[in-house]
């Protein structure tokens, strides 16, 4: 009965997941446009910056020390507004049907943050294309490769995750739409990826500790520089990202079918 | 293929929101393997009764059994024995027909060796062969209302809840899907439990028929009966009205 329940689990998860992957092989241009916005990040912010030699970046030039930071950036950005699809599928009938099935809520809702992870691979794969012509380096070995697409679905489903209890609390596209707006520039911003937390006035500092990006960031410069030393350690950035997914997911399946009413 | 034990018993069934009574203290039954109309004006509710029975909605009050199992205790056992297509639409755009059916299949959990032979067949019952690898977005309104009661079917569930299922279509589609409909109870003896405003929609395919007022239940019986009762020359419609505006 165990073993047949965790399978229901992962079958359930796996097959939400499988929706959104078929949706984007039928309409994939959603994920060329993405593309341009951490382009912009990288071309204009990039090079201006780079120009101020005072940033400390831990012994790599700036734009080397932004791509990942930007890289983190763009999958915050595609996973924070995740929720406000659940609320489309809400006011059709979609969201009904699925939860009539007998399927765990916590496996929809995780399956439904699954999908975000994989639209983010999708984008890193492209940040890394542009990293490649604009000569910035990066590291390719295959371990390292591994941990970054790992963090990458990771750091996605937690702000699905995230955005979908966000949407199960307010319910209607505007007033979604109004709180991410509010929140996604502070999360970017008390975070490190633009800026090193050394930069910071402390108090932004202990506000960026609290942030799963300032982890999120940390790990990927980690993973993707040759020669970057981790703040905080790759297992603590690790570990901090399952424990805080574990408590989202845990959150959204109580929260998930109350959207419907 | 009408058995003993009914497949939705309902009683003293109560939903109380935080200002209103939507539905308030009904009771009936529904034989296993027959077609039940739940009938009422707009927010005589209807809807909050379905979502109660389906498992979306808790009760305020009272018990209710579907497929057997009590809905408050054991919705997850509900869940794996019925299947329900909301009034809005459900079938998602942006897949094709086999998609939105293979999603469902593995949802449901239907077994990888017989998964595609059920497609296949919920295709050919509902009549969607020739556009199963065709996105949904191009289905006329008939087509998608059929898919979804394919996708609500596929696991061959006892109960199948249909709310308004023919809103919005012309009369051909209309017919199409009351044809399909006949052919699924046929074929596999599912009992349907619909709401609808249509009075022809309801002769055609329910067995018996009850009617919500205010939340209350004011009238239930078996369409032939409770136009006999409406008196000479009545129809479904006579009733509908006696029924649901209090000029008794």
């Amino acid at each position: 009965m165990g073993s047949d329940r965790i399978a229901g689990f992962l079958v359930a998860m796996l097959t939400i997941a499988e929706a959104e992957v078929r949706k984007l092989r039928h309409d994939p241009v959603d994920l060329f446009t993405r593309i341009v916005q951490p382009a912009l990040w990288l071309l204009i912010f990039g090079q201006v910056f780079a120009r101020i030699r005072e940033i400390p970046t831990g012994g790599v030039s700036y734009r080397d020390f932004l791509a990942p930071g930007i890289l983190a950036q763009s999958v915050l950005f595609i996973a924070i507004f995740y929720g406000i699809s659940t609320i489309w599928e809400r006011d059709l009938g979609i969201l009904a049907m699925v939860l009539v099935s007998p399927s765990p809520r916590s496996a929809l809702v995780l399956g439904k943050s699954l999908a975000a992870g994989v639209r983010a691979l999708a984008q890193a794969t492209m940040v890394y294309v542009l990293a490649l012509i604009l000569g910035i380096h990066l590291t390719f070995a295959l371990p390292a490769l591994a941990g970054v697409v790992a963090m990458v679905v990771l750091s996605a489903a937690i702000f699905a995750a995230f955005s979908l209890i966000v949407a199960c609390v307010v319910k209607t596209r505007e007033r979604f739409m109004g709180i991410n707006q509010l929140m996604t520039m502070p999360l970017f911003f008390a975070s490190s990826a633009i800026y090193p937390l050394a930069m910071m006035p402390s108090w932004l500092r202990v506000v960026a500790s609290f942030n799963p990006l300032t982890y999120q960031v940390d790990a990927l410069r980690t993973l993707m520089l040759p020669g970057y030393q981790s703040t905080f350690g790759l297992a603590y950035d690790f570990g901090l990202q399952v424990v805080v997914l574990g408590a989202l997911i845990g959150i959204a399946d109580r929260l998930y079918p109350t959207i419907l009413e | 293929m009408v058995s003993a034990q009914p497949a939705v018993s309902v009683e003293h069934l109560t939903k109380r929101f935080r200002h209103a009574v939507a539905v308030d203290d009904v009771s009936f039954s529904v034989a296993s393997g027959s077609a039940f109309g739940l009938l009422g004006r707009n927010g005589a509710g209807k809807s909050s009764t379905i979502k109660m029975l389906t498992t979306l909605s808790p009760l305020t009050a009272g018990r209710a059994l579907v497929a057997g199992y009590d809905v408050a205790t054991h919705a997850f056992d509900v869940r794996r024995h019925i299947g329900y297509v909301p009034q809005l639409q459900s079938a998602d755009v942006d897949l094709t027909g086999y998609e939105n059916l293979l999603i469902f299949a593995k949802l449901y959990r239907i077994p990888r060796d017989v998964r595609r032979e059920r497609i296949e067949d919920a295709l050919a019952l509902m009549g969607l062969e020739r556009v199963a690898h065709l996105l949904v977005r191009g289905y006329s309104g008939g087509m998608v209302r059929r898919l979804e009661i394919a996708q609500a079917s596929l696991h061959h569930p006892a109960v199948l809840f249909l709310d308004e299922p023919t809103v919005g279509l012309d009369p051909v589609a209309r017919r199409a899907v009351w044809a399909r409909v006949k052919d699924l109870r046929a074929r596999l003896g599912t009992t349907v439990f619909l709401t609808s405003h249509y009075m022809d929609e309801v002769s055609e395919l329910c067995d018996q028929v009850a009617f919500l007022q205010d939340g209350r239940l004011v009238g239930l019986g078996t369409p032939a009966d409770l136009c006999a009762s409406a008196g000479p020359g009545a129809d479904l419609d006579d009733v509908f009205v006696r029924l649901t505006t209090g000029s008794r």
